[in-house]
């Protein structure tokens, strides 16, 4: 296949990522669709709405999150490599922004495009209910009501954040429709939103959904890789050879990779969740075990059956246990830009702790999932080479999944 | 041509509204439910292809498609139904609705041939808009009618897009919302018509919501089609294998409405 000029310049006018992305919504949400793409356009062509998305950035997330040498996880890893072997290894730490990963960035942007557009009212889907409470947290920010979707099981689940959402202020409405996890939230989410598209605004929260959504999310999460490149120059004067982030819907890692898309000479790897293992049937990695098809507004690899009916995600991670991908990954999988690695829930349990004993950074699971490829990835490098690993959130959360999954009592 | 537009010219003719109804295939047993919508008096059949993420459906039609997919309903069974359906009703419009991963299995130009070859006569595709008609264009080779959907948010400026390639009837879906919860408000539902109507020569077909023999008659008064749904699949939620009975006195007393409605106004 030949290599476009650039890697950088998707989605198309019609949103489409090479064959994916795309805008499949029901006609009653096409107008409105079609607004957020007009009204997105004009937000980034003016420089008050990026200045108040600075600002914000800087002041209330706290960003730049530092770029940090794993020394010791450096070290440890060297040891099981050959001589002249073993990558150093650094982590962008998105797990110090405000609300504790990089759901924020995507949020703030567009609660800032919500009230470009007037709309007066906020809903959003949630898995394990970290971008539940990035949206209740800039709801509450801005002043407006808020409704998070959420998956009863996952409500069940998720008890500490489904509190945060109450103290922030949101209405958390448990879904009891489907499997009760992330993908019926999301139904339930556009079914609230079509029978309310006059003020209402839909914060998705992954690089996912119909046009424009994937590729605003993208943007307003390319800050991590745009800080990323810039810190990494000025600590080692060059480049990372290597990028390596979790894959659910996938914004962190398109938000890590984008940025550095044309830069030839930095490989990425984007990890799935392969949960139980990808020949269980009980697993998450869309594009290892999944098929081309349309959901939630996009086409893209989903985890689904010969007629098209979806298939039940499962990982030990609740941010990574979604039937699908944002289209840009789709994309890049397609042409071979960005290498997707399936690992299990094994294997990121062993990295969370080998991370939370050398590092002293209790990682989310999810990012447990990225640290849990760099073995095998680090050992393979020169040790001149750097690989940069986007810790995109903190574990906190995930104290008492590891728990049952290690046997321990609480 | 399909058999939609003699189906509503014959409706027309008698100076009435034609009966659009739907039910979820393999929710309940279809066959006879489908006869029993035909001896109804129901002018078009929309069968439901059930989906495990229908998001633009009300908690109804979401708990058939549930059903539905839990009783193991494959497409191709759905396909039989549909051929089977056509040997008994030769003149019947049949049409699937459902959405967009589910009818472009195994892939666009398969599904429409294998649709075509059981005896149906359109696609309604919930999740496939305009922007995105290249999804459907094997359908017209296929001999299938694609039905278009109108919402109260498509406007002026944004109806040829709609109309462009549409055929069979515009399914005017008459509120912002899911399918099954409340209905829009009589007038705002003629102006609707109206406008539309102006912009094609195509049947305007309105539902969402529709219920009562009232409320399909006062509709009935102004639109070329009457779309049942919701209520018929509550029906064969609570009857289940005995469905089809209350289903046939159900639609005869929505046929009954609609070979009134004008009348009155007439009268």
């Amino acid at each position: 296949m030949n290599a476009p000029n650039s890697f950088r310049t998707q989605p198309d006018d019609r949103g489409h990522f090479g064959a994916f992305g795309g805008r499949y919504v029901a006609e009653t949400l096409m107008p409105l669709i079609l607004d957020l793409e007009r009204e997105y356009r004009a937000a980034r062509a003016d420089p008050s709405f990026q200045a108040e998305f600075d600002d914000l950035m800087k002041n209330y997330v706290g960003r730049p999150s530092p770029l940090y040498f794993a020394e010791r996880l450096t070290a440890e890893l060297r040891q099981g490599a050959e001589p002249g072997k073993g990558a150093k290894v650094y982590f962008k730490r998105e797990e110090l922004n405000h609300t504790g990963a990089h759901k924020i960035n995507n949020c703030i942007g567009q609660i800032l495009l919500a009230r470009r557009m007037g709309k007066t009212r906020i809903i959003a889907e949630t898995g394990a209910g970290q971008h539940g409470v990035a949206t209740a947290t800039v709801a509450a920010r801005f002043g407006l009501p808020c409704t998070i979707f959420m998956g009863a099981k996952d409500v069940e689940r998720q008890k500490p954040n489904v509190f945060r959402m109450k103290l922030l202020g949101a209405e958390v409405h448990p879904v009891t429709s489907g499997a009760e996890t992330l993908k019926d939230a999301m139904n339930e989410a556009m079914r609230d939103w079509v029978a309310n598209v006059h003020d209402t605004f839909y914060i998705i929260g992954t690089a996912a959904g119909p046009h424009p959504y994937p590729e605003l999310v993208r943007d307003f999460q390319s800050v991590i890789g745009t800080e990323a490149r810039a810190q990494m120059l000025e600590a080692e004067g060059r480049l990372p050879d290597m990028l390596i982030a979790a894959v659910g819907g996938g914004s962190n890692a398109i938000g890590l990779f984008h940025p550095f898309l044309d830069d030839a000479d930095v490989q990425m790897i984007g990890v799935e969740a392969a949960g139980h293992g990808v020949d269980t049937g009980k697993h998450a990695a869309s594009l290892t075990g999944g098929a081309s098809g349309i959901l939630h507004g996009n086409k893209t690899y989903l985890l689904q059956d010969e007629d098209g009916q979806i298939t039940e995600a499962h990982s030990i991670s609740a941010g990574l246990d979604y039937p699908g991908i944002g289209p840009e990954h789709s994309w890049l999988h397609e042409i071979g830009r960005v290498k997707y690695l399936p690992i299990t829930d094994d294997q990121a349990l062993d990295a969370f702790q080998q991370c939370c004993r050398l590092e002293g950074i209790i990682p989310a699971l999810e990012s447990a999932h990225a640290l849990a490829a760099l073995p095998e990835v680090v050992r393979s490098m020169r040790d001149d080479q750097i690989v940069l690993v986007n810790v995109s959130g903190r574990g906190d959360k995930d104290i008492f999944t590891v728990a049952e999954a290690l046997g321990v009592e609480m | 041509m399909t058999r939609l537009s003699p189906a509503f010219a014959r409706a027309a003719a008698e100076h009435r509204a034609a009966l659009v109804t739907f039910v979820t295939a393999g929710d309940g047993p279809t066959s006879a439910i489908l006869d029993a919508l035909v001896e109804g008096g129901a002018d078009v059949i929309e069968l439901g292809l059930p989906f495990t993420d229908p998001m633009a459906d009300g908690p109804a039609i979401q708990r058939a498609n549930l059903r539905s997919l839990g009783a193991g309903t494959r497409t191709a069974d759905i396909l039989k139904i549909a051929a089977d359906f056509r040997q008994r009703h030769p003149d019947v419009p049949l049409v699937l609705m459902g959405y967009a991963n589910t009818m472009t299995r195994p892939d666009p130009c398969t599904f429409a041939g294998r649709a075509a070859e059981a005896g149906v006569d359109g696609l309604i595709c919930v999740d496939i808009p305009p922007e995105q008609a290249d999804e459907l264009q094997h359908c017209r080779a296929a001999g299938l009618d694609v039905i278009r959907l109108a919402t109260p948010t498509t406007d002026a400026a944004r109806l040829p897009a709609v109309l462009e390639g549409a055929s069979g009837f515009l399914y005017y879906v008459s509120v912002a919302g899911i399918t099954g919860l409340q209905q829009a408000a009589q007038a705002s539902i003629e102006d609707a018509v109206t406008r539309l109507k102006a912009a094609t020569d195509l049947p305007v077909a309105v539902g969402f919501g529709v219920r009562t023999p009232e409320q399909a008659a006062a509709i009935g008064r102004v639109a070329d089609g009457v779309v049942v749904g919701s209520a018929i699949v509550e029906l064969v939620e609570k009857h289940g294998p005995d469905a089809p009975q209350p289903v046939r006195a159900y639609i005869e007393s929505l046929a009954s409405a609609l070979a009134g409605a004008r009348k009155e106004i007439a009268a």
